[in-house]
Parts: structure tokens; C-alpha cells; sequence
């Protein structure tokens, strides 16, 4: 006898990450094998349709993980809390990621893996900036005092992220300026958009599971049993 | 009906004029309690330096006897010199207070948090500023460059840009790390790649004001420096409060 699977019991996030996982084969396949490669750089500028998504998520996920930080010195619940450690984690994830594609790029059109380019050591200095909110997350005990300090480091380190945003229009940078879709040809901008949704659905996916996680862990710490010294000492 | 609404206009503007007189009082309170502290030890201007001749003198040892290339690197060194040292120095003004938890009598005491922030942000900045006069004879000693007195303003007025942009974030992250086990790591984690900024522009414009300023470039940093100093004082005071709350 088949056994029916429970639709209704699969969270909303799970959703959002198939269609992003479908948008994403899509937009991958037209960016490949429909789309036409770049006069100049060939077909190495097909690296574009990830690394753009990534750098846009990226910068997204930052942002709204500064909001939820606001918000939680504002109103200290748990639930803020834990949707901005989701977008931060994200963030250093699609952080990351850029910068890994971006140095696969420059290695074959600049001739260098890494260039102190002010767009690149900008976003490096964002991910440092985060993995370090991280990392102090992860040395705090105590819950409410890790919300604050989390919070608090976030939004430290958030000035950096419209510095990586405007920097190559305010600084004569190697990297080019952000494209718009009037300097892209058609034929790109689809698979880029589609390549966009897909991260950013796939994003929300990454941060909402992180969130149910960091929720359940706040959970299972205020229902702890006492260790056995405690009790002994009570 | 005028007589009425005036002092409902002018009140709003006095009460925030008695609050920020009130609020300088207790940063001047504040500051002179950590500097009567530093001056009763000494030992920590005195460790803190020590490290920062040491920090000089391994980097010329990195990079050789070689004059040229000492003098080449010569602000940077002096930079990343005052950025080592600072993390003993803000980890060291917030070790003391949780030590005898001298914190919480402070916090007990009708002063605003914030005065508590600018008061130990200024000491501190003070404290590396005190560094400037050892470590820049040092260098030129051992690096071999030159200052005239011009030039030797110049290099302490940004020396005070830098030692402010390093003071403003690393004494809030100074006073939410010294609770914790592993400060001497989270501190360089949270604040190195954040005063990265001004680690570039304190180098670039010393390195401008020692080797000559042809495209007139100086002003540009030194206003960068200017607009990370602002962004963070201001910041991380309003922030403060939130980081000790619950001492």
C-alpha cells in the first residue's frame, strides 16, 4: 500500500525553495546554453548569472538582518532575534560564495585571482565583519544577552554594506559599475532576473530553516533538566 | 495666547541643552575617575608601550636591515603598531572594572550610560594618544625618516584621528567581550576588519605627510578618517547602554 505524503504538514519555506530550485535549473539552463557569450570575455562572463544574484542576496539578506536587529533592541523578542541570525548566516553565505566566483572571474579576465580592488577588499571586509558577528554569537551563554550583543554588532557592522554598494561610483574601482537593464542586452537580463528570484527564494528558504533552528535551540535551553550538580546544590 | 505657547516652544531646546550639560558633566566625571586610575598603575601605559617598541622593532626585523624598504613601510608599521596595541589597552580599561565588578556600582549611580561610553572612549583615546610620542621617536630611529615640526603636527593630528576611530567601536566591543572567557580572541575578531578603514586612511595620509602630498590628496583621507570618527562616536554611543544593560 502507497503512503500518501502530507501536503499540508510541509512548511511554507519548503515551498519557496522548490520553486526556487526550479527557477534556478531554468534560469541556469537559459544562461548556459540559450543566452549569447559576451563579445569580449567569452563564455567566462556566463559566471555573471551567479555571481550577481549572489552579490544582490547577499547585500539583501545583510540589510534585513540590520532591520531585525533594530527591532530587536527595540522590542527583545525571540523572534526577531532568530530571523536575523537566519539572514546574517545567509548573508555569509552568499558572501562567501561571491567572492569565490568573483575571484574565479578575475582570474580569467583580469589575470588575477584577487585584485585590492576597493569593491573586493570591501566585500571581504564585510564577510570578516559578519563571521566575527558570528563568531561572537557563538562564545555568549546567556540568550538575552547574546540577542543584544548580536544586535548590537550588526548594526556596527552594517555601515560597511552601503560602502560595498556605492563604492565604485565614488572610488575610480577595476570592478565595473552596476549594470542596468539598459546597458545589458535582453538576451542576459532574462536568465540574470530568473538567477536573482531563484537566490533570493532560496535565501529566504536558508534563513527561515536557520530561524526555526535558532528558535527550537532557545526552546530546548529554557526547558532544560537541570545538570545533576544544580540540583544536588538546590 | 504668545506668552502661553512660548514656553512651550523654548522648553523642549532648554531641557535638551541642561541634559547634554549634564551629560558632559558626568563624562568629565567618568574620564578623570579612569585617568586617576591610570595614573595611580601606570603599569598599563607602561606594558602597552613597551609592546608597541617591541611591535616596531619585530617589524623591522620582518623586513630587513634595508633602509630603504624600512623607511618605504615606515606608517604602516607605526599604524599597525598603535592597532596591537590598542586591543591591550581597551581590553585592559573594561578588565579592571569587571574585576572588583566595579561596574555595577558605577551602573548603580545616577549616570547616564552613555556618559559612562564617552568618558572611557575619551580615556582611552587620550591613553593611545599617549603612545604617539614614544613610538613616533622610535620610528624615526629605526626607520630612518625625518620629521620637521610641521610635519611632525601633522602626524600627531592624525595619529589622534586614528587613535579616535580606533577608540570609538573597541571600547563598546571592549566592554562586551571582557565578560567573556575568550576576549583576547573576540576582540581583534570584532575590531580589526572593522577599523580596517581607518587602518588604510591613517597609513595612507601618514605615508602622504612623510614622502610629500603632490596631488594634494591628504585632505581626502584625513576627512575619511573624520567621517569614520563621527559615524562611530556617534554610533556606538547610542549603543552603549544597550551593551550593559545587564552587567
Amino acid at each position: 500500500m502507497t503512503q500518501r505524503i502530507p501536503w499540508a504538514r510541509i512548511s511554507w519555506e519548503h515551498w519557496v525553495a522548490g520553486c526556487g530550485l526550479a527557477l534556478l535549473l531554468v534560469g541556469t539552463y537559459v544562461g548556459l546554453f540559450v543566452a549569447p557569450p559576451e563579445r569580449h570575455m567569452g563564455d567566462v562572463q556566463r559566471i555573471m548569472y551567479v555571481h550577481v544574484p549572489s552579490a544582490w542576496n547577499g547585500l539583501l539578506c545583510y540589510t534585513g538582518a540590520f532591520v531585525a536587529a533594530i527591532v530587536v533592541l527595540w522590542t527583545s523578542r525571540p523572534k526577531w532575534d532568530a530571523a536575523m541570525v537566519g539572514m546574517i548566516e545567509a548573508g555569509v553565505v552568499l558572501n562567501a560564495l561571491l567572492l569565490v566566483q568573483g575571484s574565479i572571474w578575475a582570474r580569467a579576465t583580469w589575470g588575477v585571482w584577487w585584485d585590492w580592488d576597493v569593491r573586493l577588499t570591501t566585500s571581504l571586509v564585510m564577510l570578516l565583519l559578519f563571521a566575527g558577528v558570528m563568531a561572537l554569537r557563538s562564545f555568549v551563554e546567556d540568550a538575552e544577552r547574546r540577542t543584544t550583543w548580536t544586535a548590537i554588532a550588526t548594526i556596527v557592522s552594517f555601515v560597511d554594506v552601503p560602502l560595498v554598494y556605492f563604492c565604485v561610483r565614488w572610488w575610480r574601482s577595476l570592478h565595473q559599475v552596476q549594470s542596468t537593464p539598459e546597458t545589458v542586452d535582453r538576451a542576459m537580463v532574462l536568465p540574470l532576473r530568473m538567477n536573482a528570484v531563484a537566490f533570493l527564494l532560496l535565501a529566504i528558504w536558508f534563513a527561515a530553516r536557520r530561524a526555526r533552528l535558532e528558535l527550537a535551540l532557545r526552546r530546548r535551553d529554557e526547558v532544560a533538566v537541570p545538570e545533576r550538580r544544580e540540583l544536588v546544590h538546590a | 495666547m504668545s506668552q502661553l505657547t512660548a514656553p512651550t516652544l523654548t522648553s523642549p531646546a532648554r531641557a535638551e541643552a541642561g541634559f547634554l550639560r549634564v551629560l558632559a558633566g558626568q563624562t568629565v566625571t567618568v574620564l578623570r575617575k579612569d585617568l586617576l586610575l591610570e595614573w595611580r598603575g601606570r603599569s598599563r601605559l607602561l606594558s602597552v608601550m613597551l609592546f608597541g617598541l617591541v611591535t616596531l622593532a619585530l617589524f623591522s626585523f620582518a623586513v630587513g636591515p634595508d633602509s630603504a624598504n624600512l623607511r618605504a613601510g615606515a606608517s604602516g608599521f607605526l599604524v599597525l603598531a598603535l592597532l596591537l596595541s590598542s586591543t591591550l589597552a581597551l581590553s585592559e580599561s573594561f578588565r579592571l572594572e569587571h574585576e572588583q565588578r566595579a561596574i555595577e556600582g558605577l551602573l548603580l549611580l545616577p549616570v547616564d550610560p552613555t556618559a559612562i561610553y564617552y568618558g572611557k572612549a575619551l580615556g582611552n583615546t587620550i591613553f593611545l594618544c599617549l603612545l604617539a610620542p614614544v613610538l613616533m621617536w622610535v620610528a624615526m630611529v629605526l626607520y630612518a625618516v625625518e620629521f620637521g615640526a610641521l610635519t611632525l603636527v601633522k602626524m600627531l593630528g592624525l595619529w589622534v584621528l586614528a587613535a579616535a576611530g580606533l577608540s570609538a567601536p573597541g571600547t563598546l566591543y571592549a566592554a562586551m567581550t571582557s565578560r567573556l572567557r575568550s576576549q583576547d580572541v573576540l576582540l581583534p575578531l570584532l575590531l580589526f576588519p572593522l577599523v580596517i578603514p581607518v587602518l588604510l586612511g591613517s597609513v595612507k595620509a601618514m605615508d602622504l605627510v612623510m614622502t610629500g602630498d603632490p596631488m594634494s590628496q591628504l585632505r581626502s583621507w584625513s576627512l575619511m578618517l573624520l567621517a569614520f570618527d563621527v559615524i562611530y562616536w556617534s554610533l556606538c554611543g547610542v549603543l552603549f547602554q544597550h551593551a550593559i544593560e545587564d552587567p
